[in-house]
């Protein structure tokens, strides 16, 4: 009696997992459908689309229009010099405050979070502004830095949550055992740390990628990257879906596969603490 | 050599006194055992000493060396974690041989110390394991193993059997006991638990609100507490303690007896009173007598003695074994 009540518990938690996880994915699954239409087929009512042809055409046009090379190429530059500069700012600050935490390194943390609380378009104006006088516009190296800042509140305190789980005790017993603190830190601290530096970098890394609000403001076309190349269909050149979902699903492609690849170490790192 | 000599030793945690001020001498090849009850600065000295804490003032001398200033690793100490501290990700043989790749000692000579270690202290079937994948004894062995190959001038033990069980704790007490019989090195141990203390000391220092209430060998603590502190602490079960005119009569404010002291008898005696609860060992029995006028005292009767719940009993401490305190604590 039990086991079969259990069964049908299953199968309906089962379903109602399935059902959710298909309307959080659906208009991912909508776009690259589309991805593979003609404009006028894209355009057609959602079950008369599903019917009509499958083709490349959107692929083929999106190609000659635009440079997709150069849009990944400037994606991957500046989420992957972000996140590596965050991080060699990070992993000193979080050591600092994990290991020897001051009387006000509660506030700081907290401090650095409020910043997250603002809207970005609140500072919109002065960066752009210094952006302009300092010739950062439109350059990777600007976008690297403000994607840096953005993130690193966050980077900071994940790395934190991560050091904190490890021993104090340990780095001591280091200390005892005549460490310096260059080799505390290559041969204790970093093994140790390793799992959470990776599933931060992973994490920042896609944030990065995705990030819209600066990438769209401060750039036109030099450092222009992805997320550029898909607002570009969209407004510009009027409403075509088909382009505009096949520019998106390149666009996320291979943050995709990255995730896919990677899902271990990210959960991990997303459930740290409160699974251990 | 580990000579350690501690002047005026002081710290503070802000506003907080954790160390007042604090000498003391241990001389190379003792045994100095840390005891006093949990918050009473005993493990903050021993990180005094071992640099992990900078001391607020006063000296810190290693061999005659002042180390106040020195790093944990230029003080030449080893120390033993109670959490045992040993590098997860590293396999036993690489924990030991940890503090000699640190001192960049060459590679056969490091081969030769870690298999001597892991010898004598029963790991060699281990050697190629993680912490992870080995029992609290064998970890605690671990730990040990990393702190005698750098053969330092003294050891340090922070309560590092209170992570064990019973059985074990016995058997590592004597292991560490026998380590230093063999070593003759100077070790100093942090404890709470004064059986540890009383076993394996040369010398106890006894800390309460880190002040040193006294410092002596165990005997000399057992039969000659300076103080109601000491007295209070050192013994197990506790020395009975009493106060008011039962005391006036011998002369002290508060006059102490321990429980193995006092002869019990059925027909007569000093004080009478009645058998509350008793706690039979096998080897001892421990009875609580309630007498008129005074706190419930603790008595040490033979194992098999047989007593019941509401028996009269007549009790009669030892002339010589009576411990006499004036009204400040101290022994008269």
């Amino acid at each position: 009696m039990s086991r079969r009540i259990t069964a049908r518990r299953t199968l309906i938690v089962t379903l109602a997992a399935w059902t959710v996880g298909l309307l959080i994915f659906f208009p991912i699954l909508w776009t690259v459908l589309m991805s593979f239409k003609t404009e006028g087929d894209a355009i057609k009512a959602p079950f008369a689309m599903l019917f009509s042809d499958w083709t490349l055409i959107s692929y083929e046009q999106v190609q000659t229009r635009s440079n997709y090379s150069r849009h990944f190429m400037n994606s991957v530059v500046i989420s992957l010099g972000s996140t590596l500069l965050a991080l060699a700012i990070a992993i000193p600050a979080a050591w600092a405050m994990a290991f020897v935490p001051g009387r006000r390194t509660k506030d700081v943390l907290m401090w650095m979070l409020s910043t997250k609380m603002m809207p970005a378009v609140g500072v919109l104006i002065p960066i752009y502004l210094i952006f302009r006088d300092t010739g950062l516009l439109d350059t990777r190296i600007g976008l690297v830095i403000v994607l840096t800042l953005i993130n690193l509140p966050i980077v900071v305190w994940m790395l934190y949550t991560y050091f904190k789980e490890i021993p104090g005790e340990i780095l001591e017993a280091a200390r005892m055992d005549g460490a310096t603190l260059g080799s505390e830190i290559l041969y204790v601290l970093t093994p140790m740390a390793v799992p959470g530096i990776a599933s931060t970098l992973l994490l920042n890394v896609i944030l990065a990628w995705n990030e819209a609000f600066w990438t769209l403001q401060l750039t036109t076309s030099r450092a222009a990257p992805l997320t550029q190349f898909i607002a570009s269909y969209s407004s510009p050149e009027g409403l075509f879906y088909a382009k505009l979902s096949a520019a998106s699903t390149m666009a996320i492609a291979p943050i995709l596969i990255l995730g896919w690849f990677s899902q271990k170490q990210l959960v991990r790192g997303l459930t740290f603490g409160a699974v251990k | 050599m580990g000579k350690i000599t501690l002047r005026n030793v002081q710290k503070r945690f802000g506003e907080a006194v954790v160390i007042p001020s604090l000498d003391l001498d241990i001389e190379d090849g003792e045994f100095v055992v840390f005891v006093g009850p949990s918050g009473c600065g005993k493990s903050t000295l021993l990180r005094l000493i071992a640099g992990l804490e900078d001391v607020s003032d006063g000296q810190i001398l290693i061999d005659g060396r002042n180390a106040t200033e020195m790093p944990p690793a230029k003080r030449g100490l080893a120390m033993v974690f109670q959490s045992y501290a040993l590098y997860p990700h590293m396999t036993v043989r690489k924990n030991i041989a940890f503090p000699l790749k640190m001192a960049k000692m060459e590679q056969s000579e490091i081969d030769r110390r870690v298999e001597n270690a892991a010898r004598i202290l029963n790991l060699t079937s281990y050697i190629d394991r993680r912490p992870g994948q080995l029992s609290g004894g064998q970890r605690q062995r671990v730990a040990i193993g990393r702190a005698i190959v750098r053969e330092p001038a003294a050891f340090l033990f922070d309560e590092p059997l209170s992570n064990l069980d019973a059985a074990l704790r016995v058997n590592m007490r004597l292991e560490i006991t026998e380590l230093h019989q063999s070593l003759q090195t100077t070790m100093i141990y942090v404890t709470h638990d004064q059986v540890e203390a009383m076993t394996m000391a040369d010398k106890i220092v006894v800390l309460n609100a880190g002040r040193i209430e006294q410092v002596g060998s165990p005997l000399t603590l057992y039969r000659n507490p300076a103080n109601l502190f000491v007295a209070g602490f050192i013994g197990s079960p506790k020395m009975n303690l009493i106060e008011g005119p039962e005391a006036a009569k011998f002369g002290a404010t508060t006059m102490g007896v321990r429980p193995e002291h006092i002869d019990i008898s059925r027909e007569s005696g000093l004080w009478q009173g009645e058998v509350g609860v008793s706690e039979h060992l096998g080897s001892d029995t421990f009875l609580h007598v309630h007498v008129a006028g005074m706190p419930t005292l603790t008595v040490r009767a033979g194992g098999e003695y047989g007593v019941h719940h509401g028996d009269k009993v007549w009790l009669t401490p030892q002339a010589d074994k009576i411990h006499r305190f004036g009204p400040d604590g101290r022994a008269l």
